[in-house]
């Protein structure tokens, strides 16, 4: 005990400490730094980006040669370049989204989050961050890819009755839409990882939520399909980039508007677990 | 300077932690010891607000620790070794750390030498052995230049060299003022480093006290005397604080309260023929098993425990 005398008790650190303080804008430049130093984040993204650019390019050359035979199939009658060229959407959103779902989940099953949570133990800014700095760059993959497919694909099928520029009416629409709606898709995959802490819970929910459910839905009472169906996310979303819609479908606006509400309310539930409970 | 006051955490029907009050005050290395399953790392994840308390606060210098503006800053924590994303390099780990506080690039070169982990720093830390992550935990507790630095079993698969390391650092870390934290389950381990014990066990304190006085506590060190004539070297020993024992008839004698070379001496003064005369120091890792016994939580047979009191 004789070492635990008064002067002891001051901390005799230096006293010209650094002033280190922890701001959001830190976090987020942390989390920029945690996303692009995994290689999976490089090669999943790359896949995104091939999904949305190779399918769109393979529907419109099968589209091409098909008018080009003179026997359309049923499904490519009321296809427009816009829709050949985002095919791939669905494609690009489940690789995108499993990379949201990594980004939270991951450091649950990789223990990392403790490490996050004690140097920012106030852990919203944590979920914030992560879902900006992830939002934003499936946005601004989503929109390229949305762009690069478009620009390539509307080529192929130029001399075809699908053919349309980019001046064409709803067609710059339709691509910026494709790419917000990847974003927020991306958005959801890092509320769902954080809500669930788990990789494949988190991926099993989204695959569920945006290609299971709209199946099930046919189950239900056709009344209640055209009241629940255009409000399930990759309905809602779809409507985002369809270029025309039909009488059921939300409006662009609304559409985004309602995906909005769900990723909001994703975070939600990810922020009250996040908050609530034990790391 | 963390204190704990009433801090208590159930899971369930499950009380780990159960009213702990302590204080680990600065300038010390402080143990922190109890076998497995007493509620160590349970208590160390609440001080950096891991886990909420059931009941119960714990502060760090003066604050609950997420109430603080650069949380690295005032501790600097190891709790499980493998807190890393195995596709991350420890350089990147612990840049993220980093930039969340605006410490320089330069601070995050500095612990990973400080670490020693100069050649495996952009090696991705899946590759680590655990040697090498407990280095990796290490290097992150620093980063910030702490105030308090607290590790849960820190030579947990280190090397001796590493270990030895861990000892010259911790000690290091304690002479520069800085509040230092230590758990084990490993007595003979923490004798080597810690000046203050505290013990638990079930979660609960079962002592807050000095390696000496542990030892003393437990028993003390006694001192085996064989003479020729032990009724008249039970008179010249008695006095205030000694105690004598020893069964009729036997030449053996039990002292405690005085030191081998004492008896020698008076022995001699008094012309006492002695036969043999050896002290017999309780281990610390007695003491501890002592205060322990009731609290273990996984008994093995008495056979194993005993081979696991003697660790490496």
């Amino acid at each position: 005990m004789s070492t635990l005398t008064a002067p002891a008790e001051q901390p005799r650190t230096t006293p010209s400490r650094p002033a280190y303080r922890v701001t959001g804008r830190r976090v987020l430049a942390s989390e920029w730094a945690k996303l692009w130093s995994l290689r999976s984040t490089w090669i999943t993204l790359g896949l995104g980006l091939l999904f949305l650019v190779a399918f769109g390019l393979i529907a419109a050359s099968r589209y091409r040669s098909e008018t080009g035979s003179g026997h359309l199939d049923e499904h490519f009658a009321a296809s427009t370049a816009v829709s050949l060229c985002l095919f791939g959407t669905n494609f690009a959103q489940l690789a995108l989204g499993v990379l949201g779902v990594l980004v939270t989940a991951g450091e649950y099953t990789t223990g990392t989050i403790r490490a996050t949570l004690a140097a920012v133990p106030r852990r919203l800014p944590v979920l914030w961050s992560k879902a900006v700095v992830f939002g934003l760059v499936a946005l601004a993959v989503g929109t390229l890819g949305a762009f690069v497919a478009f620009l390539l694909g509307s080529g192929i099928v130029s001399d075809t009755p699908a053919a349309m520029g980019l001046s064409h009416a709803g067609v710059l629409r339709s691509l910026l839409g494709a790419g917000l709606y990847l974003g927020l898709v991306g958005v959801i995959g890092v509320a769902l990882g954080a809500l669930l802490r788990s990789v494949a819970g988190g991926i099993s929910v989204l695959v569920a939520a945006l290609m299971l459910i709209p199946g099930l839905i046919s189950l239900l009472p056709a009344s209640w399909q055209d009241d629940i169906s255009p409000c399930l996310p990759s309905n809602a979303g779809e409507s985002m980039f369809e270029l025309t819609h039909d009488a059921t479908a939300l409006s662009p606006g609304a559409g985004g508007l309602v995906l909005a509400c769900w990723t909001a309310l994703a975070l939600a539930g990810a922020a009250y677990r996040l908050a609530r409970t034990d790391a | 300077m963390i204190e704990a006051r009433r801090l208590t955490k159930r899971y369930g029907e499950k009380t780990a932690v159960d009213g702990l009050d302590f204080v680990v005050r600065p300038g010390t290395v402080t143990g922190f010891l109890g076998p497995n399953g007493a509620g160590k790392s349970t208590t160390m994840r609440m001080i950096v607000g891991l886990d909420a308390p059931t009941s119960g606060s714990v502060t760090v210098n003066g604050r609950p620790y997420a109430r603080h503006r650069a949380p690295l800053q005032e501790v600097g924590a190891l709790l499980e070794a493998k807190s890393v994303h195995p596709g991350r390099s420890a350089y990147q780990h612990l840049r993220a750390l980093a930039l969340t506080h605006g410490i320089p690039g330069r601070r995050v070169e500095e612990v990973i030498g400080l670490a020693g982990l100069d050649g495996v720093a952009k090696k991705r830390a899946g590759a680590f052995s655990l040697g090498m992550g407990q280095r990796l935990g290490i290097a992150a507790a620093l980063l910030g230049d702490p105030r308090t630095v607290m590790l849960d079993e820190p030579v947990n698969g280190l090397d001796p060299e590493g270990v030895l390391w861990i000892r010259t650092l911790l000690k290091g870390l304690a002479d520069e003022g800085r509040t230092v934290f230590v758990s084990s389950h490993l007595m003979s381990e923490m004798a080597l480093v810690a000046d203050h014990l505290i013990v638990v066990g079930r979660g609960r304190l079962l002592a807050d006290t000095t390696v000496a006085d542990l030892v003393r506590e437990a028993g003390g060190d006694t001192v085996k005397v064989v003479t020729q004539d032990p009724a008249r070297l039970r008179e010249v020993l008695a006095g205030p604080g000694v105690d004598v024992t020893g069964r009729i008839g036997s030449q053996e004698l039990q002292v405690t309260g005085l030191s081998a070379r004492e008896i020698g001496l008076k022995a001699a003064e008094h012309g006492i023929a002695l036969f043999e005369l050896s002290a017999r120091s309780v281990s610390l890792e007695e003491a501890f098993m002592d205060l322990t016994r009731d609290a273990v939580e996984y008994h093995g047979s008495t056979t194993a425990i005993d081979a696991l009191g003697r660790p490496a």
